[in-house]
């Protein structure tokens, strides 16, 4: 189990482009930090970075205060993408990938899959076809199948965009739940939902950090200008 | 007039009809004898060059490297290759005073099934490629981000892609078990030792026997044709 995640400084170019800036972030176990701010402020970049699936241009992440490589990361973390990503085959085998590859041992398996499925309340889908599902059920085997590895880092990006309340509100159950023993991090342009789920909110805008608070001093006095104006909705992209 | 030439057209395709089902039932021994090698020779030829384009594919799909785009563009090129060109070159290498002419090939189905395997590597390159690369670039980020190595992570991929690349096989079977140029100048089709279902049609034409060319016909359709229908049920049952 580890206390924190941390980023320190961290930089992304893409094609020239300076996509994150010297962005520093800490996240506790425990707890849940959201990243919001408007399309194109850098939030998926840098969940990619923490999950290591991108290296930084500069800057670096640190675990319990230790600089880790992007292999290091993987071992620790996992992401579930915006769009979820459904492999062919049922739902048991999308839950099990991960699994597998890990060499979990054989007979943990199928008890660790239910397990992860009944988290997000999809108990009896494993013989369904993972991509006949629903968008919000797929979504929820997305989840599932992160939740399946006990990794000490999850990282979820947009974990509701375009789903309906009923999903919306099993996913927001299921990610404050798994902050038992975890660091939780997720993206949100969803300021509601923020406000419902996250103990720590940091803003992004136009890849930079312009504010890191707890939740409810975040709305109840936010200290940035351009965290004012997002709050009430005026901030321009 | 009219009416009776179209007796004369029609007249040969019937006869051919009956006498395919004929041939089929009664077991023609030396219509079974075509068959069989002529499925032996593309089957052999085409998972003989899945050998080395399943890999290439994956090279050129998954991979960034100098020249690529170039590689790519050649192989697309090379699929509509014509089979008599790729015959004659084979031909003069395979030839008693040819480079390879020491080996003796020249004549035998081993010829053939050289020339089929060079002939279908462009097309299970290419299809194979396009399928590997219409697989979603987020199932690699999630592979990595699930634990999976380099690896592991090409050959979800690879599964990921799997009705893509078995199309790309087939397509490149059908294209060995129904071309004639490099069977006819490689195989020479001698009775009994190089003549395929093509080849021998081709000599049955020419002969006038157009109702067993038909009849021979029907047979590489109908295998052509069960075995498109039974990958299409496959893909859709899984």
């Amino acid at each position: 189990m580890i206390s924190q995640i941390e980023a320190y400084s961290l930089a992304k170019n893409y094609d020239g482009l300076r996509a994150l800036n010297q962005v520093s972030v800490r996240a506790d176990c425990e707890k849940v930090t959201a990243i919001v701010g408007m399309n194109g402020s850098g939030k998926t970049t840098l969940l990619r970075l923490l999950a290591g699936l991108d290296v930084p241009s500069d800057g670096k992440i640190l675990i319990d205060t230790r600089a880790v490589t992007t292999e290091e990361l993987r071992g620790q973390s996992t992401m579930v993408f915006q769009k979820s990503v459904m492999l062919g085959g049922k739902v048991y085998d999308n839950v099990a990938y991960g699994l597998r590859v890990n060499e979990l041992p054989r007979r943990k398996i199928p008890e660790r899959v239910k397990s992860a499925l009944t988290c997000v309340n999809l108990n009896g889908f494993e013989k369904r076809k993972a991509r006949k599902l629903s968008s919000g059920e797929q979504q929820r085997v997305a989840l599932a199948r992160a939740l399946a590895l006990e990794r000490s880092v999850i990282l979820i990006d947009e974990p509701t965009a375009n789903l309906d309340p009923a999903n919306a509100m099993i996913i927001e159950q299921s990610i404050k739940e798994a902050t038992h023993s975890r660091v939780v991090i997720i993206t949100t342009h969803d300021l509601a939902q923020a406000r419902r789920i996250s103990h720590t909110i940091v803003h992004l805008y136009q890849g930079s950090v312009v504010e890191q608070r707890e939740t409810t001093a975040f709305f109840a006095n936010p200290l940035d200008e351009r965290t004012k104006r997002f709050i009430k909705g005026e901030l321009q992209f | 007039m009219e009416h009776g030439e179209e007796e004369d057209i029609l007249d040969p395709i019937t006869e051919g009809i009956i006498r395919a089902i004929h041939l089929i039932i009664s077991g023609d021994p030396e219509v079974y004898a075509i068959t069989k090698l002529s499925l032996f020779v593309s089957i052999l030829g085409t998972l003989l060059s899945c050998v080395w384009s399943i890999p290439i594919s994956a090279a050129l799909a998954l991979r960034n490297f100098p020249g690529k785009r170039v590689l790519k563009g050649l192989f697309s090129a090379l699929i509509g290759i014509p089979t008599v060109a790729l015959g004659l070159y084979l031909y003069l290498l395979l030839s008693r005073s040819g480079p390879l002419g020491y080996f003796q090939l020249l004549y035998t189905p081993y010829a053939i099934i050289i020339g089929q395997c060079i002939l279908v590597t462009p097309i299970i390159v290419s299809f194979a490629t396009s399928a590997l690369e219409s697989v979603d670039p987020e199932v690699r980020s999630l592979a990595r981000t699930l634990g999976a190595s380099g690896i592991q992570t090409d050959i979800l991929v690879l599964r990921e892609a799997f009705w893509g690349v078995a199309l790309a096989i087939l397509a490149a079977f059908n294209r060995a078990f129904a071309e004639l140029g490099v069977a006819m100048m490689l195989g020479g089709n001698i009775r009994n030792v190089t003549r395929l279902l093509t080849t021998a049609i081709a000599l049955q034409t020419a002969m006038g026997e157009i109702a067993l060319s038909i009849a021979l016909s029907i047979i590489l359709l109908g295998i052509v044709l069960s075995l498109s229908l039974i990958v299409a049920l496959a893909r859709r049952t899984s």
